[in-house]
């Protein structure tokens, strides 16, 4: 099982906003597939698969804010 | 680091986002960054914290001022492209530039500052407002796109903009006058000028920051 995390984007930057997923639970995805979107402060930023597997969950529906480091959904 | 520049003139919107990925693609790949220089017809570009309310008119009524509705993945809400306006698109890998998202932003911002300022403009970025304003009307708006820590879209610079498009939208989904060059200035500024200018000082900008 491997945590998709939102990833450090900058000095300053404590969280992003969950724009789009462009994967749904159950989805098979490929170690550096993009799976979504993550937004801030006018950037958009494409956050990776960090390995292949299916998308078990889901964590942060688009339209959620998450601070750095944390969970956006889980690949087994 | 070497900074291709290239212009591709008046371009529709979409065959320049597509340019955009293919150069993104090729910086990944281990390409040189690039600077780009277009136009674009009339086109309202929606981005992925577009709120409705930030259209002024439905898309049909839009649509009939000759002006195009199109939705894209970069960040930010709504913005008008349209001839007179100067789009830069800056592909560049930002693994040079520490990761920082934040940073990056404000130094584009900087670039766009210090461009007006040469043309005897005094403009100022605005804490929690991205962009670049004089006064209370906003010159330039930027957004971005991020791909394997590779930058795409830019800022779009209002030289000569039809300043009237901009009544169909709260731009950037603010309430904001926009304003530009020519109108400031009294006369319409020759975009070759501000192309070079920019260019200079962007090349000033960032290569005084690269980390490796």
């Amino acid at each position: 099982m491997t945590t998709i995390i939102l990833p450090e984007l900058g000095e300053g930057i404590t969280k992003a906003t969950v724009a789009y997923w462009h994967v749904q639970q159950g989805d098979h995805v490929v170690a550096g597939d993009e799976v979504c979107e993550v937004t801030t402060d006018k950037a958009t930023f494409n956050v990776e698969a960090p390995a292949t597997g299916r998308v078990k969950s889901i964590a942060i529906q688009q339209g959620q804010d998450g601070l750095i480091g944390s969970v956006l959904g889980i690949i087994e | 680091m070497n900074i291709i520049v290239e212009d591709w003139g008046i371009i529709d919107y979409t065959l320049a986002y597509q340019r955009q990925k293919s150069l993104v693609q090729e910086i990944i790949a281990g390409g040189t960054g690039h600077l780009i220089f277009c136009e674009h017809p009339p086109v309202l570009t929606l981005g992925r914290t577009f709120t409705e309310g930030s259209l002024l008119y439905t898309k049909e009524e839009i649509e009939q001022r000759g002006v195009t509705v199109q939705t894209v993945d970069r960040g930010g809400d709504v913005t008008l492209h349209a001839p007179g306006q100067l789009v830069v698109y800056v592909i560049l890998d930002l693994n040079l530039f520490k990761r920082d998202l934040k940073g990056y932003l404000e130094k584009l911002e900087q670039v766009a500052v210090d461009l007006l300022k040469e043309f005897g403009i005094l403009a100022v970025s605005v804490p929690g407002k991205r962009g670049v304003f004089v006064k209370a009307d906003k010159i330039i708006s930027i957004g971005v796109g991020v791909r394997k820590w590779v930058s795409y879209h830019g800022v779009g610079i209002n030289v000569n903009t039809d300043l009237s498009l901009f009544s169909l939208i709260k731009p950037c989904g603010l309430d904001v006058h926009m304003t530009s060059m020519a109108k400031l200035l009294g006369r319409p500024k020759d975009m070759d000028e501000v192309k070079k200018k920019w260019a200079e000082i962007f090349s000033k900008t960032f290569k005084g920051e690269m980390t490796s």
